[in-house]
């Protein structure tokens, strides 16, 4: 064998050099591209205008979560024409400091929902979520009727935003005092509504109202 | 002082087992998901069968329940051979069967009830995923203590592919879960927006490298030899190919995030790093089919080498189409359609799935105490159920991808767009009913292996079947551990 094979060879032949030497190949490519990602997270600032989730729209979030919405809708309009054209602005990381997991998608059975606030009236949203054939024949998404019909449980809320706060979201004990109240006598589809309804609303940087695309406005 | 030591086919068997009823309850939740975007109508109302509900545990039953099971008990059955040993820790090995299927059995029944975390492929909630940690550890732990424990000096390949699916495997896992729980039912995650985005796909793009490619692969690096009973093509080259795709395939999962809010620099990075990618995943595949290389006579008469080579021949279309659509131009296109859907089921249905299935047709006798797997026909049958219905559904997924990507960017003359959503979504819809239906004849072909195995474990069911001693090789002066004496 060549010289250098002895060397190899050595590798071959002990299951614990091995195995480290796997492990400190399989590291490198994610350490490379996570630290600095994560160096930078506390940079990437939420922008003006973008706030935690309220007490009723962080309920909805963690129903859009629990239904497994984000497996047919992305919420990220990628820097591309005619995908600005379709949804509205292209989406920007400050938007999404909030989301827990983050929202993207991958998969695109329904149309994106990163800006979906405010394009349909609450009544439309409503129905649409109880029977979506009742408003688009020929849509093939599920029926949610169930949440009408849940109210919401206010008994965990003040823990879930603890638990946000701990990990770095800036809620005010004036804010989770007060969330129990906000969620009284709502039901789930109160809470997923309002959360559709504030999604590129609530969470757009106020510098992207004003500087909108001119071809901004197509109909999802 | 006699031989006594056996080799342990009794986990294997169990796994081998598992394995089987899980690929048929993984494939029927995705077929009936299937048949949901077809016919919305069969999502009854009922929350814990809606499709949102149930498309986790399609992936997690195919993937971890099916896959899983398949992966560790070829492990077990190959580590032992290889190393002329009997498995490490018998207690440890029976307790990583009964966990990995309490977790899976967790997993399947809370995530339709809405206990998820919702990161694709990550879905269980805290619980189990902490469960799952535990019984990866326990996993390496047999599987590198029988290594420790080897008569062969040398490492076969096929281990190296095992033991960096375990490393990598219980890295990501661990890194991509980690979360504060709220109540025994929810916890949140410490990552957020973007750097959730890069951790997520980190993990979800090497849970394809790690489980579905190095574990599969560690698979065909014994079987397929076996089966075309000839040594490997290139052991050098398939040793090149470890070390590159271990190391490459990591950088590369930022492509799923191409034209988001990631940045630029880290996309192109992954788009990078996906070409090059291209070379180790070919050479596997090359190195495969190439050992098939004067034995090619043997498809004629053996359904699991024709399930092994057709495995490769989809691992190696599946990796090259995987690295068209990692080029920003393909993936402007190509990304959130159904082609996304299309490769998956390419790599999975066609690469995994059959190397599963032919090496499970190659390892069953042997595990079984018999000379051949109880129906050949049966095996025939099954073969073309799954191509056909793997082409079916792949062809129909990329069909409707292709069509929905032309129609979202699709403008007229005054710059407008053409198509609605909607209109998308109607174009396709035929197409969703044909991938149903390709569906059907691969998880009918599920049966057939099923009642094949059933038939072939009989005298293992009636337990008649006597475990099968370790052969004992000559004693090699400097090797560690001291080999036992041979028998006789």
């Amino acid at each position: 064998m060549a010289g250098g094979y002895k060397y190899f060879e050595a590798i071959e032949k002990h299951a614990g050099l091995l195995g480290i030497l796997t492990a400190i190949m399989v590291s490198i490519g994610g350490l490379a591209e996570i630290t600095p990602m994560f160096m930078e997270a506390h940079k990437v600032q939420p922008a003006d205008g973008v706030k935690p989730y309220d007490p009723l729209r962080l309920a909805g979030r963690d129903i859009y979560v629990r239904e497994g919405c984000y497996l047919c809708h992305s919420q990220m309009i990628r820097a591309l024409r005619f995908e600005t054209q379709r949804y509205g602005h292209y989406s920007v990381a400050s938007e999404s400091v909030y989301d827990r997991p983050f929202q993207w998608g991958s998969k695109r059975t329904g149309p994106d929902l990163a800006r979906i606030g405010g394009k349909y009236s609450d009544d439309w949203q409503r129905l649409h979520l109880q029977d979506p054939r009742k408003v688009a024949p020929d849509s093939n998404m599920p029926g949610y009727p169930w949440l009408e019909k849940t109210p919401l449980d206010a008994s965990d809320i003040q823990a879930r935003m603890r638990v946000l706060r701990m990990l770095g979201d800036p809620y005010s004990d004036a804010d989770i005092a007060s969330a129990p109240e906000a969620l009284k006598d709502k039901n789930e589809l109160d809470a997923l509504v309002a959360y559709l309804q504030g999604l590129g609303v609530k969470n757009e940087p106020a510098s992207m109202t004003a500087a909108s695309p001119a071809s901004d406005g197509g109909t999802p | 002082m006699p031989n006594t030591e056996t080799y342990n086919d009794h986990v294997v068997r169990l796994f081998l087992l598992a394995s089987a009823v899980w690929g048929i309850i993984g494939m029927l939740v995705g077929m009936y998901a299937a048949a949901e975007l077809a016919w919305p109508a069969l999502n009854f109302d009922i929350p814990w069968l809606t499709f949102s509900r149930i498309r986790p545990d399609h992936t997690f039953g195919v993937i971890f329940a099916f896959g899983g099971s398949a992966l560790m008990g070829t492990c077990y059955y190959v580590v032992q051979r290889t190393g002329h040993t009997r498995l490490a820790l018998n207690k440890l090995a029976n307790f990583t069967f009964w966990g990995w299927q309490l977790a899976c059995v967790l997993a399947m029944a809370t995530m339709p009830f809405g206990i998820t975390q919702s990161k694709e492929y990550a879905e269980p909630e805290w619980f189990v995923d902490l469960l799952v940690a535990v019984v990866w550890v326990a996993f390496g732990a047999v599987f590198f203590a029988t290594l420790a424990r080897r008569r062969i000096r040398h490492i076969y390949v096929a281990n190296w592919y095992y033991g960096a699916f375990i490393i990598a495997v219980g890295l990501l896992h661990i890194v991509n879960n980690i979360a504060i729980p709220v109540s025994l039912f929810k916890s949140y995650q410490v990552y957020s927006g973007t750097v959730d985005a890069m951790v997520q796909w980190w993990y979800g793009h090497n849970a394809v490298a790690f489980f579905l490619t190095a574990g599969f692969l560690g698979m065909m690096y014994y079987f397929v030899p076996r089966q075309a009973q000839q040594p490997l093509w290139s052991y050098r080259f398939s040793i090149v190919n470890f070390w590159a795709l271990i190391s490459v395939y990591m950088w590369a999962g930022s492509h799923h995030l191409m034209y988001t809010a990631l940045p630029d620099w880290v996309q192109s990075v992954g788009m990078a790093f996906s070409l090059i990618l291209l070379m180790p995943s070919w050479g596997s595949a090359a190195n495969g089919l190439l050992t098939f290389n004067g034995s090619w006579h043997r498809l004629k008469d053996d359904p699991a080498a024709k399930f092994m080579v057709l495995a490769l021949v989809f691992y190696a279309a599946a990796t090259f189409e995987g690295s068209m659509m990692a080029i920003k131009t393909v993936n402007s296109l190509s990304h959130y359609t159904d082609w996304t859907i299309a490769h998956v089921h390419s790599g999975s249905l066609g690469w995994v799935a059959m190397i599963t299935i032919g090496s499970l047709y190659a390892m069953a006798p042997r595990a079984l105490g018999q000379p051949a797997m109880y129906s050949r026909r049966g095996m025939e049958v099954h073969f073309w159920l799954h191509l056909s219905g793997t082409l079916l559904y792949v062809l129909a997924m990329w069909w409707a991808g292709v069509t929905e990507g032309m129609m979202w960017r699709a403008t007229q003359p005054d710059g407008s767009l053409t198509y609605s959503f909607l209109d998308s979504l109607i174009a396709i819809k035929p197409l969703y009913a044909l991938r149903w239906f390709g569906g059907v004849l691969i998880w009918l072909g599920m049966w057939v292996m099923a009642w094949n195995l059933w038939y072939t474990a009989a005298d293992a069911r009636a337990h008649l079947i006597k475990p099968i001693p370790v052969p004992i090789p000559e004693p090699d002066s400097d090797q560690t551990p001291a080999p036992l004496p041979a028998q006789g």
